[in-house]
C-alpha cells in the first residue's frame, strides 16, 4: 500500500490466472495420481494464495516491514504444522 | 518538550463534548479505552458472578447448592467471561489504547475508526455470549474439547463459539492498530530502544494477538462445523481426531496466557521504575525477554496435552521446550528486583500491585515448572493444583498488574487522586485473600482433587473452606476499589499532569489530556526512566 498503482491489466491477469488454477484443481481431481494427489492439490493452492497475497493484498508492491509480517505469519504456519505433526509421526512410535 | 497548554486544561477529552452519541461515535483512543473499561468491568463482575456460586458449592463435600449441569456451566462461563472477555483485552483495550498513543507522542492510533469498530465487535461478542449464557448457558469447560462438544453437549455451544469467533476479530484490528501505531507514529527521537517497556510489552502482545488468533477462529469454525454439519474433523465416530483439536486450540490458548501477563509486565516496569525512583535494570534485556517470551510462548503448547493421547516424543520436546520461557520470564523477574535494590521505594498503591505481581507471578511460574515436568504432570494433570497454578499467573499476575495500572493512570485518565489509605488497605486485602483461595488449591491438587468437580471427599473440605474464605476476602478486595474509584470522580480535579512525579510522554500532557494529547508534537532526547537525572536535577 505504498501508494504504488496497479494496473487493471495485471488484475485482470491475475483474476484470469486464479480461475485457470480452479479448473486445473478440478481437472486434476479427476486423474489419480497416487501418492501425489495431495502433493499437486496443495501445490495449486499455494500458487493460488501466493498470487493473491502478492498482487490483490499488493504485498509485491509494499514496504520491507510488511514483508517481514507476512514472511513471520508463513513462518508461524510452520511452527503450527511442524510442531503438531511432530505428534502425529512419532505417536505409537 | 513542554506541552502543557492551560487553554487545553478548560477543555479536555472528557468534556470536548457532550452527550451519548459523542460516545457511541467517538474515534478519540481516550473515550474508546474508556468505553472498554466499562465493558470489560461488567464481564469482570458476571464471571466473578459465577466464581462466586462455584466456591458456595464447594463450601460443602456434597452437592447441596446447584446439581452437577449447573456446576458444569458454572465453570464454564466463569473460564469464558474472564478469559476472553476480561483477561484478554484488559490491559491492551483500556490502558493500551489510552496511553499508546501517548507514550508515543502521537495524538491518536493510527486507525481511529477501525479501533472504534474494534470496541464495537467486542459488544455484538458479548452480548452474542451473554445470550447464550443467559438462555441455557454452555458446559464444555472454557476450552470447549471435542467430541463432548461437537457430539454430546446439549447447551448452546455454537452461539457461544461463534460471539468468541467476532470477538477475535476485535482483538486482531487492536493488535493490528497498536503495531501499525509502533511503526508508524512515534515521536521525533522515540527510537525502538527509547521506548518505555509498557510500549514494547503492547508490542509483543499485539505480535501474539496477530499471528494466533486467526488459529482460535478456524479451530472454532471447523468446530461448528462438525458440531452443525457433521462433518468429521475432530470426532473420531466420524473419522476425524479429537486430539487435532487440541493442537489447534492450544496453539492459540497458550499464547493466549502471554497475551493476559505481558501487558501487565509492562505495567510492572512502569511502577517499578517510577516508585524505585531509578532507571530500569538492563533495558534492553527487559525488551527482548518481552519479544522472546511472545517468540517461545508459540513452542509449548503440547504440554496442556501430555496425557491426551499425543506422541510421548512430542511430549518431551514440549516439555523441553516449556523450560525455556522460564528465562525471559526469570531475566523479568531479576530485572525488576535489581531495579528496586538500592532504590528509595516510596511505597504508594500502584508499586503495592507491582510487587504483588512480582511475588505471585514468580509462584505461579514456578508452579508452571512443575507441571512442564512430563512425569509430575501425570499426577498433577486436571487436578487442582493446575486450577491454582493458572490463577498465580492469570489472577495474581494480569489482574494485579491491571490494577496496578489503574491506579497508576487513574489520575491521569480522569484528573482525580483516590483515597490513598483505602487503595492501600484493599491493595493488601487483594493480596491476603488472593492466596488464601488459591493457595489451598495447590495442595487440594497434590492431594488429588480433581478440578471441574461439584462433590469431593470429606478431607478436603477444611482446605475447601479456606478458599471460600479467600474468596470471599478477594471479592471484598475487587469491591473496594470500585466504590472509591468512583467516588474520586465527586472530587474536583486536582490530580496535575503529573501526581507521581514520573518520566514519560504521557504525564506531559493536562490531566485529563485534552482530545488531540499534544498541542505540538514532543521531541524525544532521552531514554526511558531517567529518574536519577530527574533527581539530580531537584526535581
Amino acid at each position: 500500500m505504498s501508494g504504488h498503482h496497479v494496473s487493471r491489466k495485471v488484475y485482470v491477469a491475475v483474476g484470469l490466472a486464479l480461475l485457470a488454477l480452479f479448473v486445473l484443481t478440478v481437472g486434476i481431481a479427476y486423474i489419480d495420481l497416487g501418492p501425489f494427489n495431495i502433493v499437486v492439490a496443495m501445490t495449486i493452492a499455494t500458487l493460488k494464495a501466493l498470487l493473491v497475497v502478492l498482487y490483490f493484498m499488493h504485498v509485491r508492491y509494499s514496504s520491507r516491514v510488511t514483508w517481514v509480517f507476512v514472511s513471520a505469519s508463513f513462518f508461524w504456519l510452520v511452527i503450527l504444522l511442524v510442531l503438531t505433526l511432530s505428534d502425529y509421526f512419532t505417536r505409537g512410535v | 518538550m513542554k506541552t502543557v497548554n492551560e487553554d487545553a486544561l478548560q477543555k479536555n477529552y472528557i468534556t470536548a463534548a457532550y452527550g451519548i452519541r459523542s460516545w457511541l461515535l467517538t474515534r478519540d483512543h481516550k473515550r474508546i479505552a474508556l468505553l472498554y473499561l466499562i465493558s470489560i468491568t461488567l464481564f469482570f463482575f458476571v464471571g466473578g458472578f459465577f466464581a462466586v456460586l462455584m466456591r458456595l458449592e464447594l463450601m460443602t463435600p456434597q452437592g447441596d447448592l446447584v446439581s452437577a449441569e449447573t456446576y458444569n456451566r458454572l465453570f464454564t462461563m466463569h473460564g469464558i467471561a474472564m478469559i476472553f472477555f476480561f483477561l484478554v483485552p484488559s490491559i491492551p483495550a483500556v490502558l493500551g489504547n489510552f496511553l499508546l498513543p501517548m507514550m508515543l507522542g502521537a495524538r491518536d492510533l493510527a486507525f481511529p475508526r477501525l479501533n472504534l469498530l474494534s470496541w464495537y465487535l467486542y459488544m455484538v461478542g458479548g452480548a452474542y455470549t451473554l445470550y447464550a449464557m443467559v438462555t441455557g448457558g454452555i458446559d464444555t469447560g472454557w476450552t470447549f474439547y471435542t467430541p463432548y462438544s461437537t457430539g454430546y453437549s446439549t447447551t448452546n455451544v455454537v452461539p457461544v463459539v461463534v460471539g468468541i469467533f467476532i470477538l477475535g476479530f476485535s482483538s486482531i484490528l487492536t493488535g493490528l492498530n497498536f503495531i501499525v501505531t509502533t511503526h508508524k507514529m512515534r515521536a521525533p527521537g522515540l527510537t525502538w530502544f527509547r521506548l518505555p517497556l509498557f510500549v514494547w510489552s503492547q508490542y509483543a502482545t499485539s505480535v501474539i494477538i496477530l499471528l494466533a488468533t486467526p488459529v482460535l477462529a478456524i479451530t472454532l469454525a471447523l468446530l461448528g462445523v462438525e458440531r452443525i454439519f457433521q462433518v468429521g474433523i475432530f470426532d473420531p465416530a466420524l473419522g476425524g481426531d479429537p486430539i487435532l483439536f487440541q493442537h489447534m486450540f492450544w496453539f492459540y490458548s497458550h499464547p493466549a496466557v502471554y497475551i493476559m501477563v505481558l501487558p501487565s509486565m509492562g505495567v510492572v516496569s512502569e511502577l517499578v521504575t517510577c516508585f524505585a525512583r531509578r532507571r530500569i535494570f538492563g533495558y534492553k534485556f527487559m525488551a527482548a525477554a518481552v519479544m522472546a517470551i511472545a517468540v517461545l510462548g508459540f513452542l509449548v503448547w503440547g504440554h496442556h496435552m501430555f496425557v491426551s493421547g499425543q506422541s510421548v516424543y512430542a511430549g518431551m520436546a514440549f516439555s523441553a521446550l516449556s523450560f525455556f520461557v522460564a528465562i525471559p520470564s526469570a531475566v523479568k523477574v531479576f530485572n525488576w528486583t535489581a531495579t528496586l535494590h538500592k532504590g528509595r521505594i516510596e511505597f504508594r498503591t500502584p508499586v503495592l500491585y507491582a510487587f504483588g505481581f512480582i511475588g505471585l507471578f514468580t509462584i505461579g511460574g514456578l508452579t508452571g515448572l512443575f507441571l512442564a515436568t512430563l512425569a509430575v504432570n501425570v499426577h498433577l494433570t486436571d487436578t487442582y493444583f493446575v486450577v491454582a497454578h493458572f490463577h498465580y499467573i492469570m489472577v495474581g499476575g494480569a489482574v494485579m498488574g491491571y490494577l496496578g495500572g489503574i491506579h497508576y493512570w487513574w489520575p491521569k485518565m480522569t484528573g482525580r487522586m483516590y483515597h490513598e489509605g483505602w487503595a492501600k488497605f484493599s491493595a493488601l486485602i487483594l493480596f491476603v485473600g488472593f492466596n488464601l483461595t488459591f493457595f489451598p488449591q495447590f495442595i487440594l491438587g497434590y492431594l488429588g482433587m480433581p478440578r471441574r468437580y461439584y462433590i469431593y471427599p470429606e478431607e478436603f473440605q477444611v482446605l475447601n473452606v479456606l478458599s471460600t474464605a479467600g474468596a470471599s476476602i478477594l471479592g471484598l478486595g475487587y469491591i473496594i476499589p470500585m466504590i472509591y474509584l468512583l467516588w474520586s470522580l465527586r472530587k474536583p480535579r486536582t490530580a496535575g499532569p503529573n501526581p507521581w512525579n514520573a518520566t514519560g510522554l504521557e504525564w506531559l500532557t493536562p490531566s485529563p489530556p485534552p482530545t488531540h494529547n499534544f498541542d505540538k508534537t514532543p521531541i524525544v532526547t532521552e531514554g526511558p526512566y531517567a529518574y536519577e537525572e530527574k533527581s539530580a536535577n531537584g526535581e
